[in-house]
Formats: structure tokens, sequence, C-alpha cells
């Protein structure tokens, strides 16, 4: 039996401001439970939500990365339902009228089992909408009661919502990583899935091919890629054993468990509630004039699709390296700054980043916004080895010593006398003097041994500490051996 | 001196004939005599209340005095105001001490006004009669055996029987109008977004509307002076112009068009009240006013447009009732939904949980397109309604209410009738327009009828006029209760 599985994703992400979406009080993360619960996130009577214009910006931005239609005018409504850490008793939300309409975002697949090819799709995105977070009930520590903090109530979120387009967790996964990027790389949200600023929820059905969709369950608040594979592939399982066993799927909503791998059902479609959405009669619709817009268009940066294009049709690297350049902004100004000091070594730039400077990173678990060598820095060790000053391993051992003590390139060749000798005078006699000390080992290699040749390389470079120009080395090597 | 305008007080105690603390004690007296009867506050603080006199007094004596400074006003129980109980007439809110200014508040305290206290409502502003407080029915100073209207009947009843200088009032549905009308004082609702909602406990967002509550339009107009205003933390709050609205309170009335709407002239108002309208509008006639016959054909509509769309918004305003956070929590329950169902249960009297049920109901889902959009829909017909005749006319006439005070009790079983008592009023709430009521004579059991004035959008300054010059020829509004220790 053939299954086809169709996953959507509603995805809430926080956006980076630093007030709430309809107050002043702050968004910081960690504070000490409500201090940053003013007269509005507490719900006293008599308050009123004024919008934040920060969040609407955010929302404009993420629209255009998405190529999506940004509303005139998107009304705020109330979702209500009783909840200990929802003080209103509803949700302010957008309903029929979101800000941000249909849009698309290209993925690249990863396949997740090692096996087969890496293939782009694109995810159609349904729309998007500005929303206030909820507080935090805390069911620790309270001897059998719960504590409410209210410090992340009226966070701003975004909903980004895509159609049922995915047909594997491998794609599922691919965009929302995808999406991840996006929103930490056009700077709307900090997308700390551990902090909660990116939560996934995955909607999961599967039908026999070419049959009309199945019913789907909902997996909530999913809060890492790895455990959103999980939580598919068992969910998929799950429902096909359920098929095949005769039974049916029920709407429901469900959680999954990373310690036991499962999921489990929340509340069944029986108990969904009746959120009695209507207009915000507090607020007014939220108008966006196209200057608005525009404004908000000039702020946005070189998005990743579009530089990894850049980067493979101008600069001639591989979309692997491409994609690995532009996988994130900081990755990618990194890029490009080294890369103006040496225009035209793309290839040799490219490779330093993703070899010696990714590997130090690893080692030393930063990321590329923590790297202890700027770009510029990185530029200057690469300038000198274009201009023939440092040898690849001479460039080693200052970027070592950079990495470790700082410094600039010129300083440190010099403090460790580093720089290579190019003079074919000062070449030609140290070979003179080897060839002259080792006349046994000539006469072999000149009877045929060619092996050989590494040997005086070997020496001379020795010799030269290093210093010597590798390519003149050998030159000179094979030119006085042959005599 | 309790007879006499806020501009006269004002003057007395710029004159230093009298201290605002001494005013203050004053009127703090005369509650201790007469409010027990009464019922008008729900909270007095008298050391707050001196404490704002003698700060006012010293501002007096700086020479940076405004024309409220040392005037003793009460406050509807539905303003929070920092560091006073705040209960809205519920049990829900019985210890509710809010920890902040509403809007309102801020700018009378700015104003250097006193605070004497604040006045007995409607549960929530849910009532006509005053009559669904927790804290009692308030009663009405010209005959205590009958209700003061709603919500605002305990600012109604502290104004007519002298209890302060002035009072606010908040109006969803004619709740300053209607208690004016029926306590024999003057009321207005401005247009609304021109006072903010901040602070102001919500009952039905998009109706809800802060206003003075006197004893002639001149004291009204000085009190919108100070009540009016941009306020950046209501979004509806309107940013216009700051503007005087006793500014035209001299022009003669030469020209006025009068509209009589003929929907307010049929059945259903009262022969009393209708002799006291028609007495009233001859005056204006005299006054050089014309008179236009016009019509308001959805108004009809406006009271069951108003219960779908005012309890819509109640239910869900309501919610952050939930005895989670702050006010009344059941004393004994199980698990949560229990502790929501006990505490909502016996936080919130009968006419609020009718409301919060009517509201739930016409949102739920498959009655959301009959009720709800179907009211908003009339709703704006309504609206045109009045853009419509204010072509015609400058200012609309009618009766407030369609019969004079009732008795307490009379319409408790009857719902319908009850809200029917709102008839002329609501229509004003629902089209966002300006409108006030006046006395204007006596009707059945010498109770006061009042007169309804409503203008075109921001026409404020003209509607003070138009009540200003009528109270300049009669003498209505001067008429005080017996029994009231004058």
């Amino acid at each position: 039996m053939q299954w086809e599985i169709v996953i959507g994703l509603e995805v809430h992400t926080q956006l980076s401001t630093s007030s709430k979406i309809f107050s002043g009080a702050s968004t910081a993360f960690g504070a000490e439970p409500n201090t940053q619960a003013d007269a509005v996130s507490l719900a006293l009577p008599g308050v009123l939500p004024v919008l934040n214009r920060g969040a609407v910006e955010r929302a404009i931005k993420f629209g255009l990365a998405v190529g999506a239609h940004i509303a005139p005018r998107s009304v705020f409504a109330r979702k209500n339902y009783f909840y200990p850490d929802l003080p209103k008793g509803y949700q302010i939300s957008q309903f029929d009228l979101p800000v941000v309409g249909q849009g698309a975002l290209a993925i690249q697949v990863e396949p997740l089992s090692g096996t087969g090819q890496s293939y782009e799709k694109v995810v159609r995105i349904t729309r998007a909408h500005l929303e206030e977070d909820a507080g935090k009930s805390l069911h620790e520590d309270f001897h059998g009661m719960t504590g409410i903090d209210l410090n992340r109530a009226g966070t701003p979120l975004l909903e980004i919502v895509s159609e049922p387009d995915m047909r594997s967790a491998a794609e599922a996964v691919a965009y929302a990583k995808a999406l991840h990027t996006l929103v930490r790389w056009i700077g709307i949200s900090d997308g700390n899935m551990q902090e909660g600023s990116f939560r996934c929820d995955v909607n999961v059905s599967v039908r026999k091919l070419g049959e009309p969709l199945g019913t789907r369950r909902e997996i909530k608040n999913l809060n890492s890629f790895k455990f959103m594979q999980q939580a598919i592939d068992y969910e998929v399982q799950w429902q096909i054993g359920t098929i095949e066993n005769g039974g049916k799927i029920q709407q429901a909503t469900i959680l999954f468990n990373p310690d036991t791998g499962e999921t489990r059902a929340m509340r069944s479609k029986e108990d969904a509630h009746d959120y009695r959405y209507f207009p915000d009669p507090d607020l007014l619709p939220l108008d966006i004039s196209n200057d608005w817009i525009e404004q908000v268009r000039t702020t946005l940066p070189e998005l990743p699709q579009t530089k990894q294009t850049r980067y493979v049709n101008e600069f001639g690297l591989s979309a692997y390296d491409a994609s690995i350049l532009a996988a994130s902004r900081a990755m990618a100004d990194f890029f490009e700054t080294a890369l103006a000091a040496v225009p035209n070594e793309t290839k040799m730039c490219a490779n330093w980043i993703m070899g010696e400077v990714s590997a130090q990173l690893n080692r030393d678990g930063l990321d590329m916004t923590q790297c202890p060598i700027s770009a510029q820095q990185l530029g200057g060790i690469l300038q000198r080895i274009v201009g023939n000053t440092l040898s690849n391993s001479g460039a080693k051992e200052v970027f070592r010593t950079m990495w470790a003590e700082g410094g600039e390139a010129d300083a440190i060749i010099e403090a460790k006398g580093l720089k290579q000798v190019s003079d074919t005078g000062a070449i030609e006699a140290l070979v003179d003097e080897i060839i002259a000390a080792n006349a046994d080992k000539v006469a072999e290699y000149r009877s045929g041994k060619d092996k050989l040749f590494g040997f005086f390389v070997g020496l001379a470079m020795k010799a030269s500490k290093g210093k010597a120009n590798p390519a003149q080395l050998n030159d000179i090597l094979k030119r006085k051996l042959g005599q | 001196m309790i007879n006499t305008s806020i501009k006269q007080l004002s003057a007395a105690l710029a004159a230093k004939k009298i201290s605002s603390a001494e005013l203050t004690q004053l009127y703090l007296d005369r509650i201790a005599r007469l409010n027990p009867e009464l019922n008008a506050y729900i909270t007095l603080d008298e050391e707050k209340s001196l404490a704002q006199a003698r700060a006012a007094d010293e501002r007096l004596a700086n020479g940076d005095a405004t024309g409220l400074t040392g005037i003793p006003i009460a406050q509807k129980d539905i303003f929070c105001a920092k560091g006073w109980l705040t209960t809205c007439g519920s049990k829900m809110l019985h210890n509710f001490v809010s920890p902040y200014d509403a809007h309102v508040i801020a700018q009378f305290n700015n104003a250097g006004a006193v605070t004497l206290g604040k006045t007995n409502m409607d549960e929530f502003a849910m009532g006509s009669s005053n009559e669904t407080s927790h804290y009692g029915a308030v009663k009405n100073p010209w005959d205590t055996a009958r209700v003061p209207g709603g919500s605002s009947g305990g600012s109604a009843a502290a104004v007519a029987a002298r209890l302060c200088a002035a009072a606010t009032g908040t109006d969803t549905g004619g709740s300053i109008r209607q208690p004016a009308a029926l306590c024999g004082i003057s009321g207005l609702k401005p247009t609304y977004g021109v006072v903010s909602r901040y602070g102001m406990i919500a009952f039905a967002s998009s109706l809800d509307q802060a206003g003075p509550m006197a004893r002639s339009a001149e004291d009204l107009a000085l009190l919108l002076n100070v009540m009016a205003g941009f306020d950046e933390r209501d979004s509806t709050s309107l940013q216009r112009e700051k503007e005087d609205y006793a500014r035209d309170l001299n022009k003669p009335l030469n020209g006025l068009r009068i509209g009589l709407p003929k929907e307010f002239f049929a059945e259903g108002m009262g022969s009393d009240v209708a002799q006291a309208v028609e007495a009233a509008i001859a005056e204006y006639k005299k006054l050089g006013a014309v008179i236009v016959d016009i019509s308001l054909p959805n108004t009809k509509l406006s009271v069951p447009v108003y219960y779908v769309l005012a309890p819509a918004e109640a239910s869900s305003n309501l919610s952050r009732f939930d005895g989670v956070r702050y006010g009344y929590r059941a004393p004994e329950y199980g698990d949560l939904a229990d502790m929501y169902e006990k505490s909502r249960a016996q936080g919130f009297g009968a006419e609020v949980k009718r409301r919060i049920m009517i509201g739930t109901y016409v949102l739920s889902h498959g009655y959301y397109d009959a009720y709800y959009l179907q009211a908003q829909k009339i709703r704006r017909l309504i609206a045109q309604d009045f853009t419509e005749a204010f072509k015609q006319c400058d200012v609309i006439m009618g009766p407030t209410s369609p019969s004079t005070a009732f008795k307490l009790g009379e319409k408790g079983d009857d719902p319908v009738q009850m809200y029917l008592s709102d008839i002329y009023t609501i229509a004003v709430n629902l089209a966002g327009l300006p409108g006030m009521s006046i006395p204007c004579g006596f009707g059945a059991n010498n109770m006061p009828v009042g007169l309804q004035i409503i203008g075109n959008y921001f026409d404020e300054a003209r509607m003070l006029n138009v009540a200003h010059q009528y109270q300049l020829a009669t003498g209505h509004h001067d008429c005080a209760p017996q029994n009231i220790g004058l």
C-alpha cells in the first residue's frame, strides 16, 4: 500500500521588539516572574491595548521576504477562552483579515535518512498574522498549586501558517529550518528555540495516493527540529497503523513526549473551543500605507536564496559551498567582508571560512557571531597569501596566533619571522648548499630515482625554516638537480 | 454655597470666602447625613478627600489654580482611582483597590479637583435603575421610593441631592442621560472618542463614553474642558485640537434648527413626559429656534441591535474577572474549571450573568452572522439616519426617557421593560454621537422630566449653548428635591 504523508506547519515566532505588542512592558527573557507584568499584562480593570508599530514593521518585513501581499487593512480580533495564563480571558490575534497574505518559501530538502538526492521545493505560505503570546503556568514548586508568570504575556508573535505542501518529515524539517533561518536573517526574531522564540505546530495526515486529504492531527509546540522529525515519524506510523487496523483518525490536538518518543492526544475535536472571534473594539483596524511598506522594503537585506544564486553565478562557487556560506547572515557577512580584501580569490576565501574558521569555531563551541577573528583580520591574512608574503603553512600559523592572541597579520608575520622567502638568489644559494652536501643522493636522483625529489624539498624547506616560496623552490630544485 | 455654580464656587475659593477644605467638609457632612438613605456613594475616604482639598488650597494660595481647583467632585465607581476601592458596583471587585488612575481621574487631579468619593452604579454599568448594584439600590432624592435611573444613578442622585458640586458618569446606552433626566439634573455624553476610556472599566468598548453630570449646562462645559482630550493610551481616543466647550454658551439661538424625529413623539412616551418636552420646544421657539420635522426610520431597531452588540462586547470584556489575579475568588472550589465557575457565579449578579450569556450566544459559532454581523449592519443604518437628519437640522430634540422615575422594584422582574427605558438614548451611542439631557419640568408625581438634545459629531459646544440658553430662560434646572436639608 502506497501512503502519502501530508504536512502543514503553523509556526509561532516571537518578534524581537524590546517592548510588548500592546504595552510598554519589557519582553526580555529570563526575568524574575511577573517583574515584566505591567497593568496591561495583568489585564487590570480599565486598561487598553496600544499597538506597537515595531511589531507591525517586522510582520511587513516577513511578508516582503516571502513575496506576500501586505494587507492595506487588517483587523485585530479577540479569541476568547479561559486559562489562568491568559489574563484578559481572550487573546488579541488576527482572524479573517491577517496582515500578511499568501507567499512562498523555496527550501532545499536534505534527505534525513542519508540516502537519496537533495532537491529544491517551494512551500506555499497561507498567511501570517500578528498576535500576543500568553503567560506561563508553572506547575512545579507550588505544592500542588499552579504559579502564573505573566512576563511573557503580550510578547508579540507572528504566526506563520503554511499550506499542507510537505510530503515527508524531511520536507517539514527543511521548511522549518528555512523559516528559522529567514526570521533571524531579516532580523525580526532571535529564533531562540530553547527560550520558545520559535515554536512549531505540525499538522499531519496520511492518505492513499490520489485520494482526498485524510483527517489531520496537530502536534503542538515542537521546539527542536530533532523532536519535529521524531514526532512526525511516530505520528505517521501511528496513523497508518490505525487505519490499516480498520480504525479511523479523529481530529485531535496532540503532544509529543521526547522521553518516550510518542505522541498522545491532548484534546479531541469534540472538546474544541468555540473561540467566539470578533473584531477587538479597543483597537482600530490596522492600516498600512504603501509608503510604509516601501520604507520597510529598504531595510530588507539580500535574502538567503538570492545570495546563494549570486554566489554560484557571480563567484563561480558550487551550489554546496554557496548554501553553506549563505546559511546565516553572520556567515555570509563574514565571507563577503573577507572577500573584499581579495576580490579575485573567491574559492580560496570560501575554503578558508568553511575550513579553518569553521573548524576552530566548532572546536571552541562558538558560532559565527562570536568569532574572535574579524572578517577584516582574515582578509589581511588572505592578502598576504595572494601577495606571496605568506606560505599556506605560514598563513595557518598566523591564523592560529591571531585566534589565540589577536593582532593583525603583518605584525604577527613580523614577530614570528614568517615572511616567505621569494628572493631567487637566496633560494638558489640554499639549494646549492644542499646539492653540495648530499652528492650521493644527487647522484641517485640523477640516475633515475625521481622519488628523491621530495627529500630535497624537505631539506630545503627545513633550511629555510619553512619560509621559502614553495613554487619557486620547486622550480629552482628541478633546474639545479637536472643539470 | 451648595446651590451655586462651579464658576461661582471657584470665584469664592479664589476670593478666600471659603477654603476648599471647608467646602469639602461641608459636602462630607451632608453625605454623612443623607447618604445612608440615598446610598449614592459606595466608597468615601474623608482623609484622602481633605488632603486633596488642602493641596488645592495651597494651589489657590500659590496662584496656580484652574477653574476646578478645590471643587469637590464625585467619581463614578467605574473609574480606576489610585488607592481607592474601585468596585464597578460588583461583588467581583469588592476588594479591588486600583493601583493606577484612569485618564479622567488624572485629568481632574491635575486640575486640582477634590475627589469626594466613588458613586454607586448598576453592576458593571448594566442597568437603568441602579438596582443591579451589589452595594444596594440608590434612591431618587425626589422620592426615595423611586429609582434614580442608571447606570450612573449614584452620580445623578449625588448631584441632585447636593452631595457634590458635580459628578462624572459613563454612558453606554443612556447611562448618563437617563439618570440625569430621572433626577432632574444635566448630563452630557460626548462624541465617542472625545474622552479617553483609559482606566474606565469596560462594559461595551465601542459604545462606552464618559461624560460630566452637573446642575447646569455651564457647569458641564467646565467639566468637559477638563475631561476631554487626546490620550495615546486609548487607541479609540481622537486626535483633535483642544477646544473650549464654554466658548459658545452665550450665543443667541436665533435661527437654530431643531429636528424633532417623529419616531420619538409616537406611542410609548408618557403623556406627562410629552407635555413637558413640548413645553420645552415651545420655549425654544420663543428663543428664536425653528422646528424641522425629521425621521429616524431605523431608530426602532436600536434596542434589539444594542442588546446584541453591547452584551457581545461585555461577554468578552468581563472575561478578565476570573478570580485568578484580583477581585473575588470563591472560597471553596475543586479544579480550575470549578474555580472559574464558582467565582463568576458568586461574583456576578443576575443582570451581568444574563448579558454575558446573551453575548456569548450571539458570538457563538453558527450564530455570529445572524446576530453580531447583522446587528453591525443595522448599526450603520442607524448612524446614516442621523447623518441624513443633520442635513436638515442643527440639533435633534426629544424625550430622554419615556417615563419619569419608576418605583424601586417595579421593573425588576421584566428585563425587556427595563431595556425599553433606554429606547430614546441608545441610538445615539450606536451612532457615536453626542447627546445630553437637561431638566425641562415635572411630570406625574412631581418627578423631573428630561429633555434630550442630540448633536452632530463634535458639536458639544453648540449643544451646551442650546442647553445654557434654555437654562437662562427657565428655572427647571435650579429646582431641588425636598428633604435634602436645604
